[in-house]
């Protein structure tokens, strides 16, 4: 009998497809893969602690730097927290707009999914496809913001600044162009046999390990669970927009990509509606310059970001500044089951498994 | 212009002759120039490889390539090789020093040998083996070891994975090799390379053994250690591979031996199936770079498209599909030869 | 259980505990203030008999004397929500882990043991997981030294 041995291999946190500072320590058998332990805090920068000197609208652009690759996100579940904590109004153009920048948030974000998935398993050129992609959205985001990536839109009671005439032309062409991008990645990504056959059964994740682990998002949809925030529990102005739920059925690496790509085209359907539908008026109410919620007034909000539920949990004491300040971070909770999904799969498997698992280590470390 | 280059051969051995030198020592004077002459074929080739990869690359991914140096970024390579030159070499303290320093020198040898067999023309190849396609079968898989050795020395369990991989990959991929390229032989009847080249003075190899010509593309792919099957490089994954731990120059010496490979096995290709140097108009030695960097385009343009394939899957894929696929054809080929040869159209 | 109730919910729940569950609500949620040891048995009927499924947050908070745990539940796909509340003294922060009950507690009830250095009773990992292992000092909590 050939005497083997098993050994621990380091994947991160330098590591091309980390996604960031993330520390997967793998116990291997070869190629198969025997246990994974995650390791992370390499990106920590203790925003938690910041918002307890920050003013209210200070903390903002910190949201802003959680997810930053869908940055309207965190910053509108910070604000709808703090609104819905005092009880501010926000008026309908803002909403209609916030609406718009968060969905387009979410289309990029699954953009930058579906081409980091794809270089990680080697096709380099699918990257380039999105991010050319993306790049239509981020000029959006910088024709209202002045940003690209971590715009600080939102303020509290309504949106920075109004959009410029030339924004609606260009989301409109975007939003045109949209289903011929996604053929494009339908022959270039998904229609490949080598793909399938990468992420075809892989990383499987029963219902009952993604409800017990606190999975959400995508990931849990994958797993066939119908759970979406924008729908179980409407924020904002979302129960005025018709839209489906993709689901899929294994939970695997496969369902996870097809139902973040048909994510985006119910992204686009909401963009749409908004956009038809978008009032004129005022883009901000006119909130009070120092906010001071009352002494024991606290909150848990939570929006469906596009990793999953995103939660601010807010506790005030009185001054203007939060009293504790807590993200719950999807990409954090949905990491907590790489281990269970990797174990018994190959090396190549792991890799595939962080790709589809979609976390930003900007928002998991916080 | 057809025969530049032979007739500049015999001059240099009528000049060696005229000078008072012996045939066999005139020969072997000649031998070292043609060998100088394939090194710098062979760097020659890598700088425009390299430039043409990059190229290839930017265009499949809506970039425009190495644009600043030179027309259409020509010059790009050079600044790169100056660069490659000047760096440090590094040789971590807990590797296995003289193996890990001798592997990327070995293998850049291994891929220059291979050129020895290769029909660049009319009349124009090193040696003329009797079995020149087992030797060239037998020196390419050489460059296995030379993957071990890298990814050993190392000392780096990256490395050593892709070294480990290196080894599985490319031993299981020789066999369809092998057997592909015999239905070929089979049908010219001879391993030596010129004879098959004028075997395919009617039709090209390719119409008669497309099944061959199948496996033998897919198992070069894995042999050169290019996408979709670049596993022991496996930047995704291992970082790097065998390579992690080697830095400038070192570095360098294994891209340009699998570039090496790269024209070797494209060559062979077109040697083997496309009727190597022979076409119409064109002198020689034209036809087999215009073959060889059309097949070395397909290779780019496979390499730029598709994900990396698993390595279960990668085994799997030879052994159980690529060989049994391959014996059957040579099986077919071996019927095919006789119903001709009994019908009396052979 | 045919219909959610969440008053028939809270009444027997009232009734089982008695003294030690005291119920509490703003507008938002409902809070379910109950002592440390008794938090399992909580969770546990939360959980088996309500289908409160996912553990949405865990967190810490620090109120100078004490820490305060809140922990926010709902039920998938009914969408029931509730949170439960518990205070533990800052001499002696520590209560039972809850992580049998809701496995994704793990790495929540890590992350509170790293920031705010409340321990865990039955945890079998709670080692730091966002800051470094020598890491000296919890952040969040109120005393915890800022520099620069």
């Amino acid at each position: 009998m050939l005497q083997t041995d098993q050994y621990i291999i380091n994947i991160g946190p330098q590591h091309p497809s980390t996604h960031g500072g993330l520390h997967v320590e793998a116990l291997m058998d070869g190629e198969n893969v025997v246990d994974a332990i995650v390791h992370l805090g390499y990106v920590h920068r203790s925003i938690e602690k910041i918002a307890e000197s920050r003013t209210y609208p200070q903390f903002v652009p910190y949201a802003s730097r959680l997810d930053y690759l869908a940055s309207h996100l965190p910053t509108l579940g910070y604000c709808q927290a703090v609104e819905k904590m005092m009880g501010i109004e926000v008026p309908e153009r803002a909403e209609y707009l916030r609406v718009i920048m968060a969905e387009f948030s979410r289309i990029s974000s699954h953009l930058i999914f579906i081409g980091s998935m794809a270089i990680d398993l080697g096709a380099t050129t699918g990257l380039i496809y999105c991010l050319r992609d993306r790049e239509r959205i981020m000029d959006m985001f910088e024709m209202t913001s002045g940003q690209r990536m971590i715009a600080s839109y939102m303020r509290i009671g309504g949106i920075a600044e109004d959009v410029p005439e030339t924004f609606y032309a260009a989301a409109r062409s975007f939003l045109d162009d949209l289903p011929q991008m996604i053929d494009e990645y339908n022959g270039l990504i998904t229609g490949n046999e080598i793909l399938q056959c990468r992420i075809k059964g892989v990383g499987t994740l029963s219902a009952e390990d993604a409800i017990a682990y606190g999975v959400t998002g995508p990931n849990l949809r994958a797993c066939g669970i119908d759970y979406d925030i924008r729908k179980a529990e409407p924020y904002g102005i979302y129960d005025r927009f018709e839209f489906d739920v993709p689901l899929g059925t294994k939970g695997d690496s496969w369902n996870r990509y097809i139902v973040r790509l048909e994510e985006i085209k119910e992204s686009a359907r909401i963009i749409e509606q908004a956009l038809d539908a978008l009032p004129q008026g005022d883009i901000r109410t006119k909130v009070p310059r120092v906010l001071k919620p009352e002494s024991g007034w606290e909150i848990y909000h939570r929006i469906e970001s596009s990793k999953g539920e995103l939660g601010y949990y807010i506790v005030a004491d009185g001054g203007n500044k939060p009293y504790r300040l807590h993200v719950r971070a999807p990409s954090f909770i949905n990491l907590m089951v790489l281990p269970i999904i990797s174990r018994g799969g190959k090396l190549q498997d792991i890799i595939a498994n962080i790709a589809t698992l979609d976390p930003v280590l900007g928002e998991s470390d916080r | 212009m057809e025969h530049w280059f032979t007739d500049i051969a015999q001059a240099l051995v009528n000049w060696l002759m005229g000078l008072g030198l012996s045939a066999g020592w005139a020969d072997f004077v000649l031998l070292i120039v043609q060998w100088l002459c394939i090194v710098m074929i062979v760097t020659i080739n890598v700088i425009i490889l390299i430039w043409l990869e990059r190229k290839v690359s930017g265009f499949i991914q809506l970039r425009l390539g190495p644009n600043r140096l030179g027309p259409y970024g020509a010059f790009q390579t050079i600044a790169d090789a100056i660069k490659l030159l000047t760096k440090e070499d590094i040789i971590p303290s807990r590797t296995d020093k003289w193996i890990f320093m001798t592997a990327p020198l070995f293998f850049i040898v291994v891929s220059v040998m291979l050129y020895a067999v290769i029909p660049m023309g009319d009349g124009m190849q090193v040696v003329d083996f009797n079995v020149g396609l087992l030797y060239f079968i037998s020196i390419g898989s050489l460059s296995t070891i030379c993957l071990l050795m890298a990814g050993w020395g190392s000392n780096n369990k990256w490395s050593m994975l892709g070294a480990m991989r290196a080894v599985a990959q490319m031993i299981s991929y020789e066999i369809p090799l092998a057997i592909s390229l015999l239905g070929v032989v089979m049908i010219a009847g001879s391993l030596r390379l010129s004879d098959i080249v004028v075997a395919q003075g009617n039709i090209w190899f390719v119409l008669l053994q497309p099944i061959a010509f199948i496996t033998y593309f897919i198992a070069a792919t894995a042999e050169l250690n290019r996408g979709p099957f670049d596993m022991p490089e496996a930047e995704q994954e291992l970082t790097a591979g065998a390579y992690t731990e080697y830095t400038g120059m070192r570095w360098a010496l294994f891209f340009l031996a699998e570039y090496t490979n790269l024209v070797a096995v494209s060559a062979l290709c077109a040697t083997m199936f496309f009727g190597g140097w022979q076409g119409p108009g064109l002198p020689s030695w034209l036809w087999i770079i215009i073959k060889t960097y059309l097949i070395m385009l397909v290779f780019m343009w496979m390499k730029w498209t598709f994900p990396r394939i698993r390595m279960d899957h990668l085994m799997s894929f030879s052994w159980k599909i690529l060989l049994p696929v391959s014996l059957a054809n040579l099986v077919l080929t071996g019927f095919g030869l006789e119903f001709f040869k009994w019908m009396g159209w052979w | 259980m045919d219909v959610f109730n969440l008053e028939a919910m809270l009444q027997e729940l009232q009734q089982e505990m008695g003294e030690k569950l005291e119920i509490d609500e703003d507008a938002f949620f409902t809070y379910l203030k109950i002592d440390a040891q008794d938090l399992p048995a909580l969770m546990e009927t939360l959980r088996q008999r309500y289908g409160f499924n996912h553990l949405a947050n865990l967190c810490a908070v620090d109120y100078e004397e004490e820490f305060e745990l809140v922990y926010h539940l709902y039920s998938i796909p009914d969408n029931y929500k509730v949170a439960v509340k518990v205070r533990v003294s800052r001499n002696k922060a520590e209560l039972p882990s809850i992580m049998d009950i809701y496995p994704t507690a793990d790495w929540q009830e890590r992350e509170a043991y790293d920031l705010m250095g409340i321990s865990f009773q039955g945890h079998p990992n709670l080692v730091r997981i966002l800051l470094p292992d020598d890491f000296a000092g919890h952040p969040l909590r109120k005393d915890f030294k800022k520099e620069g």
